[in-house]
C-alpha cells in the first residue's frame, strides 16, 4: 500500500486544535432562533412527505398512486433518520432545551432504539474513530474493511454480506449494539445482551405493527399493495442510508489508526484523526439535506454535536487548514466515492486483491497510513 | 414541542375543529401506534400549536399592563389542564432565539375562576431574559408551554380561622390569589392582606385589593411603602410592629408569606422568635443569585437521587460524582457523546470547554465537561 506519512509537531497539533475549537466556539456563539426554525423546517418536510405518502397509500392498489407513496414515504424516512433523527441524537439541537430535540429523548423512524445507536455511534464509534479493535464501524463486526483485519476465507463472502447489509441495513444497525462477532470470540457475553435485546423487541415490534400491519390494514382489500409499498420504502431508506453511511469512512484514503497510535492522545490529535478518518461527498444543498449532511462527515467527525446545517458554512475553513497542515481532506462525486467502497469491498474479500481502477490514490484522495506523531 | 409564533394562528383557529380533533384522538389508542415513534402530538402541533393531546400548553388570550413594570397575562390553557389551588405555581416555557427558557410564575385568580383560564402577573426584572421578552413581545395568540400546578404553598383544605396574607413586590401572585379564592368561597374568617412596594404606583390589584376590602368586612388591606412617605398604612421595611398593627392576632392565625428575600428574612425571623413557624408558610420566589466567578472553588455538590453531598472540588461533575463513589452513565469524557447529560435541578455551573455560565434550575447538562461554581444540586 502505497501509504502517506503525516508529520506534524506535537506544536503544529496543538495549534490545529486551537484553530479548530475557535470554528466551534464561533459556531455555538451565532446558534439561535435560524438553527430551530430550519430544524422544525425540515420537521415539517417530512412529516407532510409521511401523511402524503401514507394518505397516496389508501389506493395502493393502483400503481401511480403505489410509487406516489413509495416515493414519499422513502423521502420522510431518509429525512427522519438522517437530516433529524441522526443529527438530533447527536445532541445538535440540545441546547434549545425543546423535550421534542432532545438527544436522550428522541426516538427515529426504524427498527434500532436510539439509546443503543447513542452508545454505539455517539460514544464508540465518534468517540474511537477509525482506531482497529475498538471502533466497531470499521467492517460492522462482518465485513473487512481494512487490509489490517487479518483475512480469513469467511470474507470470501464480503461482498455478499455487504450486498446483505444494505438491504436490511436497518435491522443491521439494530444489532449493531449486541456486538455479536464479540460472543463468538467470548469477549462478550450473551447475558450482556438480555437487555438490550429487549429493547430490540421492542422497538422492531412497534415499527413492524405500523409498517406491516396496521397502515396496510386501513387500506382493507389492498393490504398486500400497501405493504409492499411500505416494504419498499424501508428498501430505498436502507439503500440510500448504507451508501451515504459507507462513503463516510470506508472510500479509498482514508486512514485507519492502532490503538498504540492514538495513546494518551491530545485533543489536536483526536481532531486530526477524525479528519484523516472521514471522506466527504459533493453534491447539491438538496443532496446535502438528503444525506443528513453526513456528506460533511470530515466536519461532522470534528464537530458532531453542532448542528448539521452548519458544516457546509465552515467546509471551506476547513479545507483550508488541512492545506495549511498538509493533512488530506478526502472529498469527491457521489459516484467515485460509493465506486471505490464498493472496489474496496471486492478486493479485501481475497486476501491479496489486484488494486488499480477507482482505487488508486489521486490527487485530493492521499492513502495515509498513520500520524507521526512526534514524541 | 413547537410552539409558534402567534401571527399566523388566529386565522387557523376558525378553520379547525379543534376539540373535535383532539377528542378523537385521544379515543383512539391505535393512533399512536400509527404515529411512533414520534406521537400523535408531533404531528398535530405542525396543524395548530394549541392541538395536542398529551401535552399542556397554554394560549395568551389577553395582556394587560398594570404597572409600570409588570404585565399580566391571561392564558387558555389546553384541556389536560387539571386547574390549581390557590397558592401553587406552574412552569411557563418560552422560545427566545431558538432556546426554551422555562420559569415559575404563581397564577394570581382565584381558583374558582368560571372560565378556567390562569392569570399570570409577572414583573420584568432589569436582568430577567424571561419577564423582559415577555414584557416586550407577549400578545394575544402566543402559545407557551406549561406545566400542571404545583407546590405546597396553599391553604390548607380546612381553612383557618384567621389568615395573614404578607407580600412584597411581585410576590403578591400567591396571596392574590388565595384572597380572591376566599372572598369566592365566602370565607367567614379574618383575613388581613399585608403588602410591601416600593410606592403606590407599585401595587398591582389595587383598584381590586381596595373594592375587595371593601366588599368584605372580614378583609382588612394594609399597605406599606418603602420608598413613598404620604399615603399607604405603614412606612419602610419590615418591622415586626407593623405586624402587631395590622394583625395583633397573628399568632393564632395562619400566615402566608412571599416577597423578595429581605423580606422573608425579617418576617421569618420574627416568626422564629416567637415560636410561631408552625403557622407561618412561605413561597421564595426570587432567582437564585449567580455566583460571581472570582476563580474560588466553593460550595457542594448534591446528589439528588443517591442522597450523597460532597464538597466541590473544582473538578467536573463526572469526576466529583465518580470521587463520590457514584457510577453515572458516560461515554467520550470529552463533551462529544452526550451520554452522561443529566438534569441539573439548581445552582451554576460553568461549561469548561466554552465557558458559558449556566444558572437556570433543572437543565440537562453535561457531567464530562461541566464544573460546578458555588452549591450544585444534581439528579444522580
Amino acid at each position: 500500500m502505497t501509504g502517506k506519512t503525516i508529520k506534524l509537531s506535537d506544536e503544529q497539533i496543538d495549534e490545529l486544535g486551537r484553530e479548530l475549537d475557535a470554528i466551534k466556539q464561533r459556531l455555538i456563539d451565532d446558534l439561535g432562533q435560524e438553527d430551530r426554525d430550519y430544524i422544525y423546517r425540515v420537521v415539517k418536510a417530512q412529516r407532510a412527505l409521511e401523511v402524503t405518502g401514507r394518505a397516496s397509500l389508501m389506493l395502493s392498489a393502483l400503481p401511480p398512486f403505489w410509487l406516489a407513496g413509495v416515493a414519499a414515504l422513502s423521502l420522510s424516512k431518509i429525512l427522519d433518520n438522517m437530516e433529524i433523527g441522526h443529527n438530533v441524537m447527536h445532541g445538535q439541537y440540545d441546547w434549545m432545551r425543546d423535550p421534542a430535540m432532545n438527544s436522550k429523548r428522541f426516538e427515529w423512524d426504524t427498527a434500532c432504539p436510539s439509546d443503543q445507536w447513542r452508545h454505539s455511534h455517539n460514544y464508540m464509534h465518534h468517540t474511537f474513530t477509525n482506531i482497529l479493535d475498538k471502533d466497531r464501524d470499521i467492517g460492522y463486526g462482518i465485513l473487512r474493511m481494512d487490509e489490517s483485519q487479518k483475512w480469513n476465507p469467511y470474507y470470501l463472502g464480503n461482498p455478499v454480506y455487504a450486498f446483505l447489509l444494505m438491504t436490511f441495513f436497518q435491522y443491521g444497525v439494530a444489532l449493531h449494539d449486541l456486538e455479536s462477532e464479540n460472543l463468538i470470540t467470548g469477549k462478550r457475553k450473551m447475558s450482556e445482551n438480555k437487555e438490550l435485546w429487549a429493547g430490540i423487541w421492542r422497538k422492531v415490534g412497534k415499527q413492524t405493527l405500523k409498517d406491516y400491519v396496521l397502515f396496510p390494514a386501513l387500506t382493507g382489500p389492498q393490504f398486500l399493495t400497501t405493504l409492499s409499498a411500505n416494504a419498499t420504502a424501508n428498501l430505498v431508506r436502507n439503500i440510500w442510508a448504507y451508501s451515504i453511511i459507507f462513503c463516510g469512512h470506508f472510500p479509498s484514503g482514508v486512514a485507519t489508526f492502532t490503538e498504540e497510535e492514538t495513546e494518551n492522545e491530545s485533543r489536536g490529535a483526536w481532531y486530526v484523526r477524525q479528519m484523516m478518518g472521514s471522506a466527504n461527498i459533493t453534491g447539491s444543498k438538496l443532496f446535502h439535506v438528503m444525506s443528513g449532511n453526513l456528506s460533511h462527515q470530515i466536519e461532522h467527525h470534528l464537530f458532531p454535536d453542532i448542528p448539521a446545517r452548519r458544516y457546509p458554512q465552515i467546509s471551506g475553513e476547513v479545507k483550508a487548514l488541512c492545506e495549511k497542515y498538509n493533512l488530506p481532506y478526502n472529498t469527491g462525486r457521489f459516484s467515485k466515492q460509493i465506486g471505490s467502497t464498493w472496489a474496496k469491498i471486492f478486493r479485501l474479500a481475497v486476501p491479496f486483491g489486484p488494486r488499480g481502477g477507482t482505487d488508486t490514490p489521486t490527487a485530493d484522495t492521499v492513502e495515509p497510513k498513520q500520524v507521526a506523531v512526534a514524541a | 414541542m413547537l410552539l409558534q409564533a402567534p401571527e399566523r394562528k388566529a386565522a387557523r383557529r376558525r378553520l379547525l375543529p379543534l376539540g373535535t380533533v383532539e377528542a378523537l384522538a385521544s379515543k383512539l389508542g391505535a393512533l399512536e401506534a400509527l404515529a411512533t415513534p414520534h406521537g400523535v402530538d408531533r404531528y398535530l402541533e405542525l396543524v395548530h400549536p394549541m392541538l395536542t393531546v398529551r401535552e399542556l400548553r397554554a394560549v395568551v388570550t389577553d395582556v394587560q399592563r398594570g404597572t409600570a413594570d409588570s404585565i399580566t397575562l391571561t392564558l387558555r390553557p389546553t384541556r389536560q389542564w387539571k386547574g390549581f389551588e390557590a397558592g401553587q405555581f406552574v412552569q411557563l416555557s418560552v422560545d427566545i432565539d431558538g432556546v426554551r427558557r422555562t420559569r415559575c410564575y404563581s397564577p394570581a385568580c382565584s381558583q374558582y375562576r368560571k372560565d378556567g383560564h390562569i392569570e399570570l402577573t409577572i414583573k420584568a426584572h432589569p436582568e430577567g431574559l424571561v419577564s423582559q421578552y415577555l414584557h416586550a413581545h407577549a400578545k394575544p395568540g402566543l402559545v407557551l408551554g406549561l406545566t400542571q400546578a404545583d407546590g405546597v404553598f396553599r391553604l390548607p383544605a380546612r381553612r383557618p380561622e384567621k389568615i395573614v396574607l404578607i407580600s412584597g413586590g411581585s410576590g403578591i401572585t400567591p396571596v392574590m390569589s388565595m384572597l380572591r379564592t376566599l372572598c369566592d368561597e365566602g370565607y367567614r374568617g379574618d383575613v388581613v392582606f399585608l403588602h410591601y412596594a416600593f410606592t403606590e404606583a407599585h401595587v398591582a390589584y389595587l383598584r381590586e385589593l381596595r373594592d375587595l376590602a371593601a366588599a368584605h368586612d372580614n378583609v382588612r388591606l394594609v399597605l406599606a411603602y418603602t420608598e413613598q412617605e404620604v399615603g399607604g398604612d405603614l412606612h419602610g421595611l419590615f418591622h415586626k410592629k407593623h405586624l402587631t398593627a395590622a394583625a395583633p392576632w397573628h399568632a393564632e392565625a395562619e400566615t402566608f408569606l412571599c416577597g423578595p428575600p429581605g423580606l422573608m428574612k425579617a418576617v421569618s425571623a420574627h416568626y422564629v422568635a416567637h415560636r410561631l413557624t408552625d403557622v407561618l408558610h412561605t413561597e421564595d420566589f426570587a432567582p437564585a443569585p449567580v455566583v460571581p466567578l472570582d476563580g474560588a472553588v466553593t460550595g457542594a455538590v448534591s446528589f439528588a437521587r443517591s442522597d450523597i453531598s460532597a464538597p466541590n472540588t473544582g473538578d467536573t461533575l463526572l469526576e466529583q460524582a465518580e470521587a463520590a463513589g457514584l457510577t453515572p452513565e458516560h461515554g467520550c469524557r470529552m463533551g462529544i457523546c452526550f451520554s452522561c447529560t443529566q438534569i441539573k435541578t439548581s445552582g451554576c455551573t460553568q461549561n469548561i470547554r466554552t465557558g458559558e455560565i449556566n444558572s437556570d434550575p433543572d437543565t440537562e447538562l453535561q457531567l464530562c465537561i461541566n464544573r460546578p461554581v458555588g452549591d450544585v444540586a444534581i439528579n444522580i
